[in-house]
């Protein structure tokens, strides 16, 4: 196996002005590339940019790419049904949504990515997935693995090693898949459990599956060996040469345009505000001095973004303007815990300054931002 | 004399028709666009089901997940209309016309079906599949050289606005590297293209040539007249601007800072500035960075600017007081929590330290590096934003000098530091010493704080931070 620079690969074609052309060809049809980067953003940029910008009719190309520890959440999903956002944010880990459809995912460098771009009359996902059980196999032949309906890939019939999206567009496609082999399991299970309770939303649930690593089941297999095996198996397929080409998500002379593109998938708007419109339903259990008061909580989120806020106090527990300035200060804000937490505080301070007040305040807003 | 004006005439009625000949010409063009006039499209299109195509997979239904235009709106070939997923497949359905969406045959969460209708379009009845056309007289340049799709072979993929944007620039788009999807040409590919052009947009053809300047012998009075008009005037080309106003709703941390704002207006502020040599200071921190690093530590100046304000306010106190709504009651607040104003993504935050009294300079140091980390990640808590009691807004780290803040109710006096500067003075003994100097601009209520005080209490503040050692006497 020989990893080439991307330029010399450049060299080595004809450079047109039209960043589509034969840009990075080579002889045959198919191409192997690489990311060097462990930014889950920026490699979701180059399969966006991959995507809107090359000519899939004469190769198609299989990218290999690994992330720093993220959870990635499908096209049309919510992320406060799907993972633990306090522990995410606690945990330093970076939430991505993915332009594919299908559920949610946690990576770290212990968990491949694939993705296998054709043009969308060669879309088939049947056909990937067999090639690499079949490249799993050449390299471990004891190892029992294989596709089921679902596009999932099983180990030992039983446990989930690889989870499948797809992306059609009107003239590419790609297909790409996880594969697990060394990741960390327990994060992986306390990540993707959210604690949200009294959501109720259209958005594409995931399926809960047990999960092993590949690592578990022969100690002598890394990341490394795999997506070699991958790769080799690949080359044969598509009668190329056996090497992968290093890329540099962050290169703009190779990638023009790949930095917006980056940008883009990091933006509140996409990552939450792509949610599809919910309700959150829910009794706050406020313990206050002695009592525990009981208060309903119901918001429409719509673009990530509250639309209605109700919420149910008893009568005069709060000011009645203070309480209007809260909802009226809620209805339009991000269902967001730091923008919430601004408001709050800001409202706070222009109000008339009362221990009591405060206390009561301060209380109904933590347990409020809980549910964010 | 006669003779040179007989000859700078003679070259000037040369180049005067040369230069006329090709105004003429322009303005001919210029004519020819202002009577340019359009076909828009009324309802008298007709309309096509725009049926939903094959997915690839045997895969017959799909759920509607997310429409990106509505009924009304117009579309371009290959704009995209809808987002639709199926089996974890999320397939993006681009337009195959230009025309206007007359009806959605789904709404979201629907399932549609594969070569069923999904949207009507309402199309050019007179051009079918063609882009809007533009009727002009006697174009300058080829009517192809605009609309004509196939270029080389290669499809010249660009909306009808952006057509027309080009042949009013006489720019043939075969010339445009497109930026957009599939290479499309986009309004700001044209746009860069225009900017690049050096000076004056003149129109290809005829040539419009600059008329190589007369022998110099005798023609210098002249010849600077001549040059003047021998260069075309540029022609005010109107070039199209597709900026556009945009309005956007007040809110998150903007309305925060509009009712913060809002409630400080009834505060009448009083400001009063001055300058500190930090010499001393920049000196002793330079010693203590790296011991606080040791420890784990950032060490800026804020620690010490935040220490002496609270030793200044422990003479001072009612710079750290509240004033109730009506005026009546002036609260002087035990705990000096020191806010510190912070500049985050979304916007300005002031996170506080909490009881700097009892604080030690490092104690601060760690307390703002964790403020600083969690302010970024804008991950503050409720407790971390509220109970300020005085404020110290760094705004110098950005820039600036003098500055006038806005207190923050319900505090009653704040300090905006501006950048430390390396500037001459002159010491005790009248020899000028490179000083660094930073000027503080301070902000208070008039209502209950009075110039005198609060000049005291600069000068205090100040004296510790000019002179550190002398905080040590006074800490507690």
């Amino acid at each position: 196996m020989v990893l080439q620079s991307f330029k010399n690969c450049l060299r080595l074609s004809c450079v047109l002005r039209t960043p589509k052309a034969c840009f990075w060809s080579t002889a045959g049809g198919g191409l192997i590339i690489q990311s060097v980067s462990n930014d889950v953003y920026q490699n979701l940029a180059v399969e966006d940019w991959i995507h809107d910008h090359m000519d899939l009719e004469k190769q198609q190309i299989l990218f290999l790419w690994r992330n720093s520890p993220a959870v990635v959440i499908g096209r049309h999903q919510n992320p406060w049904q799907e993972c633990n956002l306090r522990l995410l944010r606690q945990k330093n880990i970076k939430l991505a949504r993915r332009r594919s459809g299908g559920g949610t995912v946690y990576h770290d460098l212990g968990n491949i990515n694939l993705t296998f771009f054709t043009t969308r009359k060669k879309y088939e996902r049947m056909g990937n997935l067999k090639l690499i059980v079949k490249a799993l196999k050449a390299l471990r032949p004891q190892l029992d693995v294989h596709v089921t309906d679902r596009y999932d890939i099983l180990l030992d019939r039983q446990y989930k090693i690889s989870g499948t999206a797809a992306k059609l567009g009107r003239t590419s496609a790609y297909h790409h898949c996880t594969l697990l082999c060394n990741a960390d399991k327990s994060v992986l299970s306390s990540v993707l459990k959210s604690p949200y309770k009294g959501l109720k939303s259209n958005a594409t649930p995931s399926v809960p599956a047990s999960v092993k690593n590949l690592f578990e089941e022969d100690a002598s297999l890394t990341s490394e060996m795999l997506l070699d095996a991958i790769a080799k198996e690949y080359a044969v397929q598509h009668q190329i040469d056996h090497h992968i080409i290093l890329i540099n998500p962050a290169d703009e002379t190779l990638l023009p345009g790949i930095s917006n593109k980056t940008k883009e998938l990091q933006t509140w708007e996409w990552v939450y505000g792509k949610t599809p419109k919910f309700s959150i339903s829910a009794c706050l259990n406020v313990a206050y001095k002695d009592s525990v008061l009981d208060v309903k909580v119901n918001m429409d989120v719509k673009h990530g973004r509250i639309e209605v806020c109700n919420i149910d106090l008893p009568e005069q527990w709060l000011p009645p303007g203070l309480y209007s300035e809260l909802v009226k200060g809620l209805t339009g804000s991000k269902f967001c815990p730091n923008e919430t937490t601004t408001l709050v505080t800001t409202l706070l301070k222009v109000c008339p300054q009362d221990d009591e007040l405060h206390s009561r305040w301060t209380l109904l807003c933590e347990n409020m931002i809980r549910l964010m | 004399v006669c003779i040179h004006r007989v000859r700078s005439c003679s070259s000037i009625r040369f180049i005067k028709s040369k230069y006329v000949c090709v105004f003429d010409k322009s303005a001919l063009k210029f004519s020819h666009q202002q009577r340019l006039f359009r076909t828009s499209p009324v309802s008298c299109g007709q309309i096509v089901q725009f049926k939903l195509s094959d997915i690839g997979e045997g895969i017959t239904e799909v759920t509607v997940k997310e429409w990106y235009i509505k009924e009304g709106d117009s579309v371009s070939q290959f704009d995209s209309i809808c987002e639709v997923q199926s089996d974890k497949a999320s397939v993006t359905i681009t337009s195959r016309y230009d025309g206007i969406i007359r009806k959605l045959h789904y709404s979201i969460d629907d399932i549609a079906f594969v070569g069923k209708p999904l949207v009507d379009i309402e199309i050019d009845a007179s051009k079918g599949v063609a882009p809007e056309e533009d009727v002009v007289e006697t174009p300058p340049m080829s009517h192809e050289e605009h609309t004509h799709q196939e270029i080389k072979g290669h499809k010249t993929l660009a909306t009808p606005a952006v057509r027309r944007l080009a042949m009013e620039n006489n720019i043939k788009l075969s010339e445009i590297v497109g930026t957009g999807k599939d290479n499309r040409i986009l309004k700001e590919d044209i746009l860069n293209y225009l900017a690049k052009q050096t000076g004056a947009i003149l129109p290809p053809s005829p040539k419009a040539e600059i008329v190589p300047p007369l022998r110099k012998t005798e023609a210098v009075p002249a010849a600077p007249k001549d040059k003047a008009r021998r260069i075309p005037v540029p022609l005010s080309r109107p070039i199209a601007f597709s900026g556009k106003d945009k309005t956007e709703p007040v809110t998150g941390f903007q309305k925060a800072m509009v009712k913060t704002m809002s409630a400080a207006l009834k505060i009448p502020h009083f400001g009063y500035s001055d300058e500190i040599d930090l010499t001393q200071l920049v000196q002793l921190r330079e010693e203590l960075k790296p011991l606080a690093e040791t420890r784990g530590v950032k060490l800026s100046f804020m620690p010490f600017f935040i220490k002496a304000a609270s030793l200044g306010l422990l003479q001072y106190p009612i710079l750290n007081a509240s004033l109730d709504e009506n005026c009546q009651n002036v609260t002087y607040k035990a705990s000096h929590n020191i806010g510190v104003a912070m500049d985050t993504e979304q916007g300005l935050i002031v996170p506080n330290v909490k009881n700097v009294q009892v604080c030690s300079v490092f104690d601060i140091a760690v307390e703002l590096n964790r403020l600083q980390s969690l302010g970024s990640a804008g991950q503050l808590g409720t407790s971390d934003l509220t109970g300020g009691t005085f404020t110290l807004s760094n705004i110098g780290t950005i820039g600036g000098t003098y500055a006038k803040p806005v207190i923050l109710p319900p505090e009653v006096a704040i300090g905006a530091l501006g950048k430390i500067q390396v500037l001459p003075r002159f010491n005790g003994k009248g020899e000028v010493f490179k000083a660094r100097i930073m000027n503080v601009s301070w902000s208070a209520d008039h209502r209950i704080i009075d110039g005198a005080t609060m000049a005291r209490f600069s000068n205090l503040w100040k004296s510790y931070l000019e002179n550190p050692a002398s905080m040590l006497l006074d800490l507690k």
